[in-house]
């Protein structure tokens, strides 16, 4: 027993000597536990604090409102308007074939919307909302509101969308919003910024030009998040900046009688003031609904418009590209006289065609004109008369002048969609074709055939500078008075000096002429053209205060063969995209003048059976309503 | 055997309640009050599900560590072995029928409760390991006749354990088992070839281990390598309690927990919870009433007249130390999550129940430290 007792003492001692040990080593852990507490806790607080906010809170952006695009007037052309939208949370629907079903009895939701939405859910967390459809008519909107306690997971919004005005008059030059797509985001740095959900940015025109002043700044709302970013609570609201407002030069009024008096045809209208440049009416035609686009357009709609022979997607006035015809005629012969080529005197014998350089050339009138002079050559049109001037002018004077006028370069120059034309001369054709220029090809260049390219603004801004005396001006489509008022000032100016018969001219204006007689002489032949028996467009004319003068032209897209002119071959008779494009440059009022226009009708036939008559229908429009745009505007001739 | 355990022996029931350790039974219910705050805020301020759960079973658990206290320590003593051998064929239990979830099988289902024999384990292998050891001289304890028992009786379990699979269940068995082997002057050496052993066999043991341990030990050496996957808990936890500072974000404010950043806040993260919401503050008093519940184990094993109560009360402080450590340094980034609850704090009935019986036995030994164990 004494022997057990005091083994069993030892191994007491033992075992408390080693739980002794063991006991150090547990303070020692404990330490160590406490010091990783204190470094965590301490030390690295303001780090794990920080990290534990960027958990907790999470930002979420909403759609800025898209500024307003206005015409002269202050009438909306692209405007915000109620959408009633369906938004869905995935992640509290209990049923999704369900409801898929249920909403296919109740709104617009075919085959094709379900599967791309199913598409869509798939790239989307649960939690996050999903746009079911964008775009709810009233009656879907409240029959859904009514059957809303059968849904769940669903919820109908009251949202903002652009709203384009339903004549489409306007749809080219404004252009439209859809969905941002990725390539949007490549280009552009602000909407990779931006970059909320459901953003729509502009695609083309106006909205795609201005679209960083337009869209805004989307505004922020903070949430409390948990671990599965469902949102608790909403922290903080930051309102967004709302896009800027714009108001353009564009009379809708003129822009929906032109689009109306269009319609049925490929072509465009351009009508500009003449001094500041202001871009009264631009349109295209045919025209398409940008509505459509806003919500995404549908395939067949889609197939529709880029099928259509007269491509209504392309914005005709900037990117139509139409050989100018004889409506360069004017220049060519300002050309002539100011580089002192010919006298308006010369007489030139028209007898249906010459021959030159083992070449035969035609005039448009087989009989020919007989003997001309440069006014009635002007007046009527004469092709003989123009090979003739622009064989002594020579190609390179001739490319110089037309490229002062405006022609081969952009007016707007900020348009994605405008393109710049060609000015053929002899150093172009060297560059761009590889080689030499041919004698010949001057003649045809003389009644803007050829190697020409115009646009019908082009073609407007060049009418416009000889109407105006003959001084550049900077076309402007969006209104703004700081920028005009320097141009009425520098119009007086020159007004002034102009009445006092001073020799000297506003430093704020470029005059584009050496002779000022001679531009006179260009518009008095112009006068001829459209008031006086024989001119081209005298069937067209205006009376009393309506008076008006243009110059036709009709530009060929092919070369007349010798069996065709034997045939006699009528427009009517060609297939439509073989037929002659009509065009048509005027200015008005003749005595004081205010207003260009050019009008070009896509194989429409000739300029004056086809393209004159609208212009006079437009023109009348437009000094309508002259009155009503003087006030709206400082006058120009207030103090001249 | 029809002694009466509560009755018979030297002491009345007034001499027991007398010499019971009240500080003891005053930290274990300050734990279990500070335990139900936790679990409350794990449920943001509602009495629902987890709270309610875990006051029934607090509150039970405490009543039947009472009972256990008033047990002679001689029913331990005689029913060690019994008592491990039942927890050994539930353990068997468990890999024939057990419940599986996430993964792994650990639970059989008792109808009223899902128990977790593993859990059980804990305490019974240390009983049983004091019972073994009361008998063999400390000079006879590195005989080979006498390694061959402790180490099938360690072994067997944690194998058990291991299969379900528990890595840190089985860790926590081997380590508490181990160090009552050493205690009772199993030689270092030993200890230090066995080790050698271990590390040599390690290739071979990663080779058995299933693909997820072996990415929680890969994340262990570097959580950020995958912060949304495997480096997640850890990471979330570092944030959870580097956020609570001096004092923490209050009460019902942990922001990482409430929402849901916290991974098996009720379970084994609730230590990070509640260093959350009550900073390096409140989890230094916690930390501190732990100690002193450790050392309360340690100074009644102290006290112990009978090796076999001295033994099972420093194994079993010993064991609750590691418990504690571990699961705090797991949750703190220095140990790979392995799955250890928090004593009492955690959510889960077992781990307490366990708790539970060896705080009773401990208390027991207290009491009954004047009786003879035959």
């Amino acid at each position: 027993m004494s022997y057990f007792s005091e083994t069993f003492q030892n191994t007491s001692r033992l075992i408390s000597r080693r739980m002794f040990i063991l006991s150090t080593l547990k303070v020692g852990v404990f330490i160590s536990i406490i010091s990783r507490l204190f470094y965590l806790q301490i030390s690295e607080n303001i780090k794990y604090r920080s990290l534990s906010d960027k958990n907790r809170f999470r930002e979420w952006k909403l759609v800025p409102q898209r500024g307003i695009i206005e015409d002269f007037f202050g009438e909306k052309i692209a405007d915000n308007t109620q959408t009633f939208q369906l938004h869905m949370i995935p992640e509290d629907v209990p049923n999704m074939e369900e409801l898929f079903f249920k909403l296919s009895k109740m709104i617009d939701f075919n085959d094709r919307k379900r599967s791309n939405l199913i598409k869509r859910l798939k790239k989307r967390r649960p939690w996050e909302t999903v746009i079911v459809s964008d775009n709810l008519s009233w009656s879907e909107f409240s029959k859904l509101n009514l059957f809303l306690y059968d849904m769940q997971g669903v919820k109908p919004v009251v949202a903002l969308a652009r709203k384009y005005s339903e004549d489409g008059s306007s749809s080219h030059i404004v252009g439209y919003v859809s969905d941002t797509s990725v390539t949007d985001l490549e280009n552009s740095a602000l909407l990779r910024e931006i970059n909320v959900p459901g953003l729509k940015t502009g695609k083309s025109g106006l909205e795609k030009l201005l679209n960083n002043e337009i869209i805004g700044r989307p505004g922020i709302q903070r949430f409390e998040v948990n671990a599965f970013g469902k949102r608790i609570k909403e922290l903080k609201l930051v309102k967004g900046i709302e896009g800027e407002n714009f108001r353009t030069t564009i009379d809708q009024e003129i822009q929906k009688f032109t689009s109306e008096s269009l319609k049925d045809k490929s072509g465009s209208v351009c009508v500009m003031d003449i001094y500041t440049g202001d871009i009264v009416s631009v349109v295209s035609s045919p025209t398409f609904n940008p509505n459509k686009f806003v919500h995404g357009i549908s395939e067949e709609d889609w197939q529709a418009l880029i099928k259509d022979e007269k491509k209504p997607l392309i914005n005709k006035p900037m990117s139509g590209l139409y050989p100018p015809g004889s409506t360069i005629k004017p220049i060519v012969a300002l050309s002539a006289l100011e580089n002192d080529v010919i006298s308006p005197k010369l007489v030139i014998e028209c007898r249906g065609s010459i021959e030159l350089y083992g070449q035969k050339y035609h005039c448009w009138k087989e009989k020919g004109h007989g003997f001309m002079s440069l006014r009635s050559a002007i007046k009527q049109s004469c092709d003989i008369y123009f090979y003739e001037i622009s064989r002594r002018l020579g190609v390179d004077r001739m490319s110089v002048t037309a490229k002062q006028f405006g022609l081969g370069k952009k007016v707007l120059g900020s348009f994605n969609e405008e393109r710049s034309g060609v000015v053929p001369n002899t150093e172009w054709k060297r560059k761009n074709i590889g080689k030499g220029w041919v004698l010949g090809e001057t003649l045809i260049t003389g009644i803007g055939q050829g190697y020409f390219q115009t646009t019908p603004l082009q073609l407007c801004l060049m009418i416009a500078q000889l109407a105006n005396g003959g001084y550049e001006i900077k076309p402007r489509i969006i209104d703004d008075k700081y920028a005009v008022q320097p141009i009425i000032d520098a119009w007086r100016e020159e007004f002034t000096f102009r009445n006092n018969n001073l020799d000297e001219h506003s430093p704020n204006l470029k005059r584009l002429f050496r002779n000022k007689e001679n531009i006179k002489f260009v518009l008095d032949a112009l006068y001829g053209a459209t008031n006086e028996p024989m001119g081209t467009s005298y069937r067209s004319r205006l009376t009393k205060e309506y008076v008006y003068a243009g110059k036709t032209g009709t530009s060929q897209i092919r070369t007349i063969t010798a069996e065709e002119r034997e045939l006699k071959l009528k427009q009517k008779d060609l297939p439509y995209e073989r037929r002659d494009h009509a065009l048509f440059l005027a200015f008005a009022p003749y005595k004081k003048p205010r207003y260009a226009i050019s009008v070009v009708i896509e194989h429409g036939g000739t300029g004056s059976s086809v393209a004159a008559p609208i212009a006079k229908k437009v023109i009348k429009k437009v000094l309508d309503r002259h009155q009503l745009r003087k006030k709206y505007q400082l006058d120009l001739f207030q103090e001249a | 055997m029809t002694r009466n355990y509560f009755q018979k022996g030297n002491l009345s029931l007034k001499d027991k309640i007398f010499a019971f350790d009240f500080t003891l039974f005053f930290l274990i219910l300050l734990l279990g009050i500070i335990s139900l705050v936790a679990m409350y805020s794990s449920e943001r301020g509602n009495f629902s599900y987890y709270t309610q759960s875990h006051l029934y079973r607090f509150s039970i658990f405490f009543l039947l560590f009472i009972i256990i206290s008033f047990i002679r320590i001689q029913f331990w003593y005689k029913s060690a072995y019994l008592f491990y051998f039942i927890v050994l064929i539930l353990l068997f239990a468990v890999d024939l029928f057990g419940i599986t979830a996430s993964g792994s099988k650990r639970w059989i289902s008792l109808f009223f409760f899902n128990l977790q024999p593993s859990e059980l384990m804990k305490v019974s292998l240390i009983i049983f390991l004091a019972r073994y050891y009361y008998k063999i001289p400390s000079q006879n304890v590195n005989n080979i006749k006498h390694i061959f028992i402790p180490f099938f009786s360690l072994m067997i379990p944690v194998f058990l354990v291991v299969s379900q699979p528990d890595l840190g269940t089985a860790v926590l068995i081997a380590i508490s088992g181990l160090i009552v082997i050493w205690l009772t002057g199993f030689r270092i050496k030993y200890f230090l070839y066995s080790f050698i052993v271990l590390i040599c066999l390690i290739p071979v043991g990663i080779s058995f281990l299933k693909p997820y341990q072996k990415t929680r030990i890969l994340t262990f050496l570097n959580p950020e390598s995958d912060p949304l996957g495997a480096g997640y808990q850890i990471i979330q936890s570092k944030i959870a309690l580097g956020s609570g500072g001096i004092f923490g974000k209050g009460f019902l404010q942990g922001s990482q927990s409430y929402l849901d950043y916290l991974p098996e806040k009720h379970t084994d993260f609730i230590f990070t919870l509640f260093s959350e919401e009550f900073g390096f503050v409140g989890s230094l008093i916690l930390l501190l009433i732990y100690a002193f519940v450790i050392y309360r184990i340690a100074a009644i094993g102290n006290q112990s007249r009978n090796n076999f109560a001295k033994l099972f009360c420093f194994g079993f402080a010993a064991a609750f130390f590691v418990y504690v450590t571990v699961n705090m340094a797991m949750v703190l980034g220095l140990l790979p999550i392995v799955g250890a609850p928090l004593p009492i704090m955690s959510y889960g009935g077992s781990s307490m129940l366990s708790i539970m019986i060896g705080l009773g036995i401990v208390m027991s030994c207290k009491i009954h430290n004047q009786d003879d164990l035959t």
